[in-house]
């Protein structure tokens, strides 16, 4: 049986204003708009780990920030558990369901109930922690915004759970010591640990082993990996490296220009890619064995202006097999199988 | 003959409280005319130092304590700072990490190639230097005209292609790139790959890449040379390393790296960390994270030396027996 989708996203569209300059209003020159993402659905099961990969512009961080509530969305919307993300976010949630005691309560507390469900993970653990705290600070601090009504017996045990799932153990070890002291994979333990510690359904992890050395990556991925095991945890994984995409999460939304291009199981996405974007990220990704050395499809140039997106297909100015009619239709999605997707205007003609 | 050998480089650095840390121990290799060496590691391993160092560009408190640095044959340990200054730049040029940051940014892109040529006095007049930025610039991808921009109009994998035009500008034999790929979008990365491949067949360059992404090595180099805490853990070619590797220290790193044909195969970290300079372990470097030699009493005591097991294949590793 499918399980219960806990976050669904529904036609997204978020766009960013540009600047207007003193010389643009005299000039009266159009206003313009970053279209960060451009129309964007799927659905994340309970437990499941997806990732979400594309370039640098692609609006993969966007998709993370308007799912934690963090951005409001111009169009569309986010369901998460059923209720509309961009609301709870700003508690101001209506009553949907009859008796519902969440959009009774009020705004702060709204706040903080959606917090305790969806946390993230950031990228820079050199920058994301606090210098001057120590680590048992950093980890209990949500406790104490949240104000649980724990006691301090139950407040340690939940920071010691918090810091040896993430494999900081003895916790007593760590908790007393400052950021410093600790390696760059520590680190990273710990911005999980502070994540975990209210016990969210919902994980986004931006980019969290870009900073680190590869020989530590493995471990954090496996941790991630773990922690669905250990605490059926959902989580959204942005990334470049489709290489560790691959190692861990189950399904991959593949991103260009504010859309999801195809979307599919991960094995099968990197293994037969039916996006011709998606066949060049997977040909340029360096293999770790020159024995498998393989036709790199390079495109040229980089991902168009976001204020511009090209008309039709908007991968037609750098697509290998595109022709005069994706300069004008905007793809559809085509049903590879039941659970992978792909916009592309050719993808059936290759069958 | 090779164009660059390195024997037994030793590299310590002062303390203020002028303690000396070892950062590079007994470190060899050659490279012929043409072919490429990727230096691999963790951070922290030396690979930096190493490339420095073969510029004679370490910073004051590093100080090379043993070894020769041979260049066609001429040991540029012993030159004059004068004479190393016609061998920099012109004989070996180098593309250093973080690119996008290493332009000046008041300037523009032209003028910065320019100086570069004639400071080393390879064209004087302006208009001919200025000629030649433009061809410099067409031959990395990049239209002549837009060098009279200035670094923030030019995107990342752009600044990186002026990086490697400056670095190109006096004929270099040696190119060393440190992690020229590391914070490019992946695409870019290819074609930042493709373009150092084209510029080492079209000019005969001799390449160093030093980096910590496996893949990329795999996808350019020749040989590879593993460093570990400042050491030489396992020197051979490219196929031996990712297919026959030796030291249990290159096995790991090998695991520890997702390779994307097998998605979803199995990953382990290295436990551990690599060992700090100012508190190395008295025998095997590796020793305290080795899966096969912890605890062993030679490994305990001894550091290992670098052994050629078979043709081209040098490992440094008490347990590893030649063939």
């Amino acid at each position: 049986m499918e399980k219960q989708p806990i976050l669904q996203i529904e036609d997204l569209y978020k766009q960013f204003p540009v600047t207007r300059t003193f010389v643009d209003r005299v000039k009266r020159s159009p206003k313009q708009v970053v279209h960060a993402l451009d129309g964007i659905s799927f659905s994340v099961a309970q437990g499941e780990i997806l990732a979400l990969v594309g370039e640098s512009g692609s609006g993969k961080t966007t998709v993370g920030m308007n799912v934690l509530g963090l951005q409001v969305p111009t169009k569309g919307y986010i369901l998460f558990d059923g209720y509309n993300m961009a609301d709870w976010a700003m508690g101001k949630l209506k009553s949907r369901k009859n008796g519902d005691e969440l959009s009774r309560l009020s705004k702060r507390k709204q706040i903080l109930a959606l917090r305790r469900r969806a946390q993230m993970v950031f990228q820079d653990p050199y920058e994301s922690l606090n210098p001057r705290q120590t680590i048992w600070e950093i980890v209990v601090e949500p406790l104490e915004i949240h104000d649980l009504g724990l006691s301090a017996d139950e407040k340690e045990a939940r920071v010691r759970a918090a810091l040896e799932d993430c494999g900081l153990a003895p916790a007593d070890h760590f908790w007393n010591r400052y950021p410093d002291e600790l390696s760059g994979g520590q680190r990273q333990r710990v911005v999980i640990a502070g994540a975990l510690v209210l016990e969210p359904e919902l994980l986004v992890a931006d980019e969290p082993v870009s900073m680190l050395d590869v020989s530590i990556r493995a471990d954090i991925l496996t941790l991630l990996q773990s922690l669905r095991k250990t605490r059926n945890i959902t989580i959204l994984y942005t990334t470049h490296d489709l290489a560790t995409a691959g190692y861990f999460t189950d399904r991959m939304a593949v991103m260009y220009l504010g859309r999801v291009v195809e979307i599919g199981p991960t094995a099968e996405v990197l293994k037969e890619p039916r996006h011709p974007y998606t066949q060049a990220l997977v040909s340029v990704a360096p293999v770790p064995n020159p024995r498998k050395k393989r036709k790199r499809m390079i495109l040229q140039g980089e991902v168009p202006n976001p204020i511009d997106v090209p008309s039709g297909c908007r991968f037609h100015p750098r697509c290998p097999i595109a022709t005069d009619e994706c300069k004008i239709t905007d793809p559809p999605y085509v049903k590879i199988t039941s659970k992978h997707k792909v916009a592309c205007l050719k993808t059936l003609s290759v069958d | 003959m090779n164009t660059l050998e390195v024997h037994d480089l030793s590299i310590n650095y002062l303390t203020n409280e002028g303690i000396a840390l070892n950062a590079v121990d007994g470190l060899t290799f050659s490279l012929e005319q043409g072919r490429s060496l990727g230096l691999v590691g963790e951070s922290g391993c030396g690979k930096t130092t190493v490339m420095l160092s073969l510029m004679r560009l370490l910073p004051e408190a590093g100080r090379i304590v043993d070894g020769q640095i041979l260049f066609n044959g001429r040991d540029l340990l012993q030159i004059s700072e004068r004479d190393m200054q016609s061998v920099r730049w012109k004989d070996i040029s180098m593309v250093f990490q973080g690119a996008m940051n290493a332009l000046n940014p008041v300037r523009t892109v032209e003028s910065q190639i320019v100086e570069v040529l004639q400071l080393h006095n390879i064209i004087d007049s302006t208009r001919d230097a200025r000629k030649r930025a433009g061809e410099l610039l067409e031959l990395v991808g990049i239209p002549a005209k837009r060098g009279s921009q200035y670094p923030h109009q030019f995107s990342g994998g752009m600044k990186q292609r002026a990086m490697i035009a400056m670095a190109l500008a006096c004929n270099p034999q040696v190119l060393i790139a440190d992690e020229p790929t590391t914070a490019l979008d992946v695409m870019i990365q290819a074609q930042i790959i493709e373009l150092l491949e084209k510029m080492q067949r079209l000019l005969g360059l001799s390449l160093v890449l030093v980096t910590h992404d496996l893949g990329v090595v795999a996808e350019m180099c020749d040989d590879v040379l593993v460093m570990y805490g400042g050491t030489v853990a396992e020197y051979a070619s490219s196929d031996v390393i990712f297919n026959n590797p030796q030291h249990p220290y290159t096995q790991r790193l090998l695991k520890a790296f997702p390779d994307i044909a097998e998605p979803g195969s199995d990953l382990a970290s290295i436990p551990g960390n690599p060992p700090r300079l100012d508190n190395l372990p008295p025998g095997c470097r590796f020793e305290p994270r080795c899966h096969v030699g912890k605890g062993e009493p030679i490994c305990l005591k001894q550091l290992p030396p670098l052994v050629e097991i078979e043709p081209g294949h040098h490992v440094a590793c008490h347990l590893v027996k030649g063939v």
